[in-house]
């Protein structure tokens, strides 16, 4: 069997990968030295850290909790980004909305200019301090608020990026300025920053590995909860890692797929 | 000259400035329905801004602007509801990349509801025929020739029935070879009776279609004529220049 390397896969690096990984940690195993035999040594590691007293329930709660926190706060992010966004665009154009620009200012600012982990904290342990709530809504605010903001900058750059011509034209036959907005701006908008969402969802996804720290069991949260039991560090980490590299993998094809077709119409 | 109509348009003291830079010192003039103006003048001189101030795609510093008797530089003004009026034609076409060719047409006419689907369909396509291009309603404007983009960015603007068209150098942005297939579109359209102002570089043209001539020089018309007067007997020292250089 030979492997066709003509035939493009997104899923060919991440194998490549997975290889890449699979030897490091064996070589990298003390006992892999001893008896020698790499492949019996991982698989007899993986059942000692994952398997035993089905540890790896910690991973899958671990990965829905990430994957559900990245998913609401990328839609309270887009919801957010897209009201900020409006706001500053319609304020730069027609020099109206003063008041509501210059707090989206602020807001931009601020969640910019702290990391998030500050912000997560300030959420939780401050704002939310007397009140008894879950922990995953509070990190879907969080990570959502802070997303909105860059999700925001992105729009507005892509509505900047649409040629002052089209507003023009829109205007000149007679569109007000939210149809012009609507049918001709943002549709050409989205188009154009489609790569760039897609990352800011995968910075995303990536970022909720600080969710831990306000005690919610997420992905990272799950494998570092498994070192701590089993005192092994390698297996959990590096299984938590390739996990997050094989959602990124995936989102990313369907994004690619969906760019495509955006080209094609 | 063609007997003159009632006057649509009066501009009166009208003036832009681009922060420091006045770019329309005063400008007065008056036109008529079915006249065709053409307006020519050296780069920078501030015609482009003139014309675009007529639809208040530049909003002037002062003057006044009437269309059909109301004062459009009034902020009381639906200045949306003006621009239906107002066709407007690019240098770049601006057509909207995201629609079809008929779905540029019909927007406007459906989304400001001036026609229903069905009649803002049919008038597309009696617009596309008339320019030749009925194969083309369903094509991507990306997928056509400048000449057939700007030939349909015209008819576009036509679909609204609009009482003026402005042309801002309709054919600068084209190859040599598609010019023709606007200037006589355009030529058509003069002859049919729409008021028209052009800016342009297409000397030839003016003469040819155009009832008066404007040169605009240092933000105000410095001379207006007849076509044949403007070329052959120019009175302005500048616009002597300016013609001896471009004929």
């Amino acid at each position: 069997m030979s492997f066709d390397f003509s035939k493009k896969s997104a899923l060919r690096p991440l194998i490549l990968v997975l290889a890449v990984f699979l030897f490091i940690s064996v070589a990298a195993s003390p006992a892999a030295a001893a008896d020698g035999n790499f492949i019996d040594t991982i698989v007899d590691k993986v059942y000692e850290t994952l398997i035993e007293d089905d540890r790896y329930q910690y991973l899958i709660t671990g990965l829905q909790n990430t994957l559900i926190i990245t998913f609401f706060s990328l839609i309270l992010g887009l919801v957010l980004g897209a009201l900020i966004a409006v706001v500053r665009t319609v304020h730069d154009m027609k020099g109206k909305l003063k008041l509501l620009n210059l707090i989206a200012r602020g807001y931009l600012t601020v969640i910019r200019g702290t990391p998030v982990l500050i912000q997560l904290l300030i959420i939780y342990f401050v704002i939310f301090a007397s009140v008894d709530i879950a922990m995953v809504p509070v990190a879907i605010v969080a990570f959502g608020m802070n997303s909105a903001a860059y999700i925001a900058e992105i729009i507005r750059a892509g509505i900047n990026a649409v040629p002052k011509g089209q507003f023009e034209a829109g205007s000149s036959l007679g569109l007000p300025f939210a149809i012009t907005m609507i049918t001709i701006i943002l549709p050409q908008a989205i188009k154009n920053i489609l790569p760039a969402l897609c990352n800011e969802g995968i910075v995303l996804l990536k970022e909720t590995s600080v969710s831990g720290y306000i005690g919610l069991t997420d992905l990272t949260r799950g494998g570092d909860i498994i070192r701590s039991l089993t005192y092994e560090a390698f297996i959990p980490y590096i299984v938590v890692a390739l996990i997050y590299l094989t959602v990124v993998v995936i989102l990313t094809y369907f994004v690619k797929k969906l760019e495509v077709k955006l080209n094609a119409s | 000259m063609p007997a003159k109509g009632k006057v649509l348009i009066e501009v009166k003291g009208l003036r832009k400035a681009f922060g420091d830079n006045e770019v329309l010192k005063g400008i007065d003039t008056t036109v008529h329905e079915g006249e065709v103006i053409a307006i020519v003048g050296p780069s920078g001189c501030g015609k482009s801004t003139f014309l675009r101030s007529l639809n208040l795609l530049e909003v002037p510093t002062g003057g006044q602007i009437l269309f059909e008797g109301v004062d459009i530089t009034d902020k009381s003004v639906n200045i949306n509801k003006m621009r239906e009026k107002i066709g407007m034609v690019f240098q770049q076409f601006n057509l909207f990349p995201n629609m079809t060719v008929k779905e540029n047409i019909m927007l406007a006419p459906v989304r400001l509801k001036i026609m229903s689907k069905e009649e803002a369909s049919k008038k597309a396509d009696e617009l596309l025929k008339r320019i030749g291009l009925s194969d083309k309603a369903d094509a991507r404007p990306q997928q056509l020739s400048g000449g057939q983009q700007q030939r349909i960015a015209i008819v576009r603007s036509l679909a609204m029935n609009p009482d003026v068209m402005l042309f801002d150098e309709p054919t600068s942005a084209l190859d040599p070879e598609m010019v023709g297939e606007v200037l006589s579109l355009m030529k058509d359209l003069a002859e049919s009776g729409m008021t028209m102002m052009i800016v342009t570089h297409e000397m030839g043209f003016a003469r040819e279609v155009a009832d008066r001539v404007f040169f605009i020089n240092d933000g105000v018309i410095q001379e207006e004529n007849t076509p044949q007067e403007f070329f052959a007997n120019p009175k302005n020292p500048r616009l002597k220049e300016f013609l001896s250089k471009v004929l």
